[in-house]
């Protein structure tokens, strides 16, 4: 019971001396420019989590990032490094965007759901082609998965650019999707909020994959050819199957990113989309380790970090560039988190 | 043992360092600006437009005026850069909500965003600059382009050696076309007959940064006969820029004057003066007589113009500025009408 408790707190360490760590050299940076690294400290952690609208602010930035985090996850645990989330991002807030505002008189939990599914879907399908090509060819997936990310942004640019998609005037940019379209905001905790039901909806989908890892016959298959595909054929498990039920899971929970940011956020597809969220998905899912909990928390850690840093650009007069390297730094360090753990506990060891 | 102990002094000496530096520069600040938002001060925040600051263009012109204004004014500015388009509106907000005097949208590519923020801010002040945003809380300050283009125009017509010129646009909108025909005109004022090559970079708002395409671009015209391109493409100018270096031949800057970059080979630069209305519109909050609606920025109030420096006096001889004064004149007399794409549309 003891040693238990001991042994969880040990654990809170090293994640501590990261901080601690990136906090130092962050500091040192921050001096050298000549800036106040308390003031940045003091922006940074009041603009992420100190009152209701940074928090929601936060929470705003994270839930792309789960649902990008297990799409890159729940392909990790099947053994594929599934780099395609930016592109299966981008195809899928497009067609949000196009059934959000082209599809009319429905009703509204109708609409939304509809936009919703269509948007995985295009995600899903975008992803099998990679997935396809590497259970049927051999096609590595890596390679295939970053050139369609660059297709997917190419593509959309080219649609936007057509009569039927593109919103008169100077940005080009879709309609504004329709009110019976809008995923409702949090306008009860904070009254200019873009935070809105898609977080709750991401905090599901990381229940559902978590159900699907633990708790069924397809996600036992999965991380069963994730950690030996050769034993897994022989055991008779279709390894062929696995690689493009977890290509598609990922690319539909990807797909439902950008339908969140169409129709909670931006209300509309405008490009170049915002990116990033894809790649950042990757960080998310190697800090939670591949678990869907996990990757839950990591986004909301890589939330606060994004939403912090904004502010500390919006209120002060820190350069942009200079909010950019200290995240940077953050990140590093955290990821470092293995290492120090390794120190830790040797330390341990050679004390007891 | 003793190593770790030393790990954790140097971790503290590090640690307070940092933190007496901060207070240091934290009480300097103190002292000279006032902790925390000063209320007898005005406020302004400024939202920079993608490519930000270093464009040596557009958006540095817009600082410009800002820190102009902080030091006459004594107003307190802060300004914040975008990562992406999609971050404006929530930058917008982020301002009004702060209570600032004043926000301002650098850019037309924020004209949606800022008609939402402002909508929703009804007491609050904005301007947005190169956009009309149709509320009376915002000041919309909108350029002759066209006229100041127009001088330009006149200038490599009456430079121009092979009878031929270029444009070179960053993003294929009106707003640049509004460049493009009034530089046309102007060169058919002077040169009925001239030839006018016309290029653009693109149709999305990259094209506004990437030097590469207009280096390429301009490489083509110059190849093709012409000898001084005009470019209004952001940051993909300089490529145009330094394709006329690398030619020996001639660019026409534009927004801000950039007859420094590559003294010798430009020509002359159609100055845009953000600065100036960026600066103008924090004095009337200064002064409290903003207003909002649309305010022009044209030859009269040199708004608009073509810039003459130690950088490019030897390329326009005297007969050259003397005729383009008197199209200046004839210009705002009204004796010149100077076609505005954006108006005629």
């Amino acid at each position: 019971m003891k040693a238990n408790v001991r042994t969880s707190l040990t654990d809170l360490v090293p994640p501590l001396v990261a901080l601690v760590l990136a906090g130092v050299v962050s500091s040192v940076i921050v001096l050298l420019t000549g800036e106040s690294p308390l003031r940045i400290a003091h922006v940074m952690l009041s603009g992420s989590v100190g009152g209701a609208g940074s928090i929601a602010g936060t929470l705003e930035e994270a839930t792309p990032l789960i649902f990008t985090g297990l799409c890159v996850a729940i392909a990790m645990r099947a053994g594929l490094f599934n780099i395609g989330g930016e592109g299966q991002l981008v195809v899928g807030a497009f067609v949000a965007a196009w059934i959000g505002y082209r599809v009319g008189g429905l009703d509204p939990a109708l609409h939304v759901a509809l936009c919703i599914a269509l948007a995985g879907a295009a995600g899903a399908l975008w992803a099998l082609i990679p997935g396809l090509l590497k259970a049927r060819f051999g096609a590595h997936e890596v390679i295939n998965t970053i050139m369609l990310n660059y297709i997917a942004f190419i593509l959309t640019n080219y649609l936007i650019g057509l009569p039927y998609f593109r919103k008169p005037g100077q940005i080009p940019q879709t309609e504004d999707v329709l009110a019976s379209a809008l995923l409702p905001r949090m306008t009860f905790l904070y009254k200019y909020t873009r935070l809105n039901l898609g977080f709750v909806l991401a905090v599901v989908c990381a229940l559902l994959v978590f159900i699907l890892l633990r708790k069924t016959g397809l996600g036992f298959e999965i991380r069963s050819v994730g950690y030996n595909p050769l034993a897994s054929r022989a055991a008779g498990i279709s390894v062929v199957r696995s690689t493009l039920m977890a290509m598609a899971i990922g690319g539909f929970l990807a797909g439902m990113a950008g339908s969140e940011r169409v129709l909670g956020v931006h209300r509309h597809f405008i490009s170049p989309f915002p990116f990033g969220y894809g790649f950042a998905g990757i960080a998310v899912a190697l800090l939670g380790r591949n678990r869907p909990l996990g990757v839950v928390v990591a986004a909301l850690f890589f939330g606060a970090l994004a939403n912090g840093g904004a502010q500390v650009d919006i209120a002060t007069t820190v350069p942009r560039e200079l909010v950019t390297v200290i995240q940077a730094i953050v990140i590093i360090f955290v990821a470092c988190e293995y290492p120090i753990r390794h120190l830790v506990l040797r330390r341990r060891g050679a004390e007891t | 043992m003793s190593r770790s102990r030393v790990v954790v002094a140097v971790l503290v000496a590090v640690l307070g360092t940092a933190a007496f530096g901060g207070c240091q520069k934290g009480e300097r600040e103190g002292r000279a600006a006032g902790d925390g938002p000063d209320p007898s001060r005005i406020r302004v925040g400024l939202v920079l437009s993608v490519g930000g600051l270093g464009d040596k263009s557009f958006n540095d012109s817009a600082y410009e005026g800002l820190k102009r204004a902080e030091k006459e004014l004594g107003i307190e500015g802060v300004y914040g850069q975008p990562e992406q388009m999609a971050e404006d509106e929530k930058y917008l907000r982020q301002y009004a909500v702060q209570g600032m005097d004043l926000v301002i949208a650098v850019g037309f590519l924020m004209k949606d965003a800022l008609g939402q923020v402002s909508a929703e801010f009804p007491d609050s002040r904005f301007a947005i600059i190169d956009a009309v945003v149709d509320q009376p809380n915002v000041a919309s300050l909108v350029f002759s382009e066209h006229e100041g283009s127009f001088l330009v125009g006149a200038i490599a017509g009456l430079k121009t050696k092979t009878g031929i010129i270029g444009f070179i646009g960053g993003m294929d909108i009106p707003l640049i076309h509004k460049f493009e025909v009034g530089y046309t005109e102007g060169a058919e004022y002077v040169r009925p007959g001239i030839e006018v090559l016309s290029a653009y970079a693109g149709s999305g708002p990259e094209a506004f940064h990437d030097p590469v395409k207009g280096k390429s671009l301009a490489l083509s015209q110059f190849n093709r006969g012409a000898d001084i391109i005009f470019q209004a493409a952001g940051s993909t100018g300089n490529g145009v820029i330094d394709a006329a270096v690398e030619k020996g031949l001639y660019a026409i800057g534009v927004d801000a004057n950039q007859n420094y970059m590559a003294p010798g080979h430009v020509l002359t630069s159609m100055v845009k003066r953000v600065d100036v209305a960026v600066f103008e519109i924090i004095r009337e909050v200064a002064g409290d007589r903003f207003s909002g609606g649309v305010h022009v920025y044209g030859l009269e109030v040199d708004g608009v113009g073509y810039s003459l420096d130690e950088h490019n006096e030897g390329l326009l001889p005297e007969d050259v500025i003397a005729r383009v004064e008197s199209i200046k004149r004839d210009i705002i007399a009204g004796k010149i009408k100077v076609t505005d794409y954006t108006a005629a549309r």
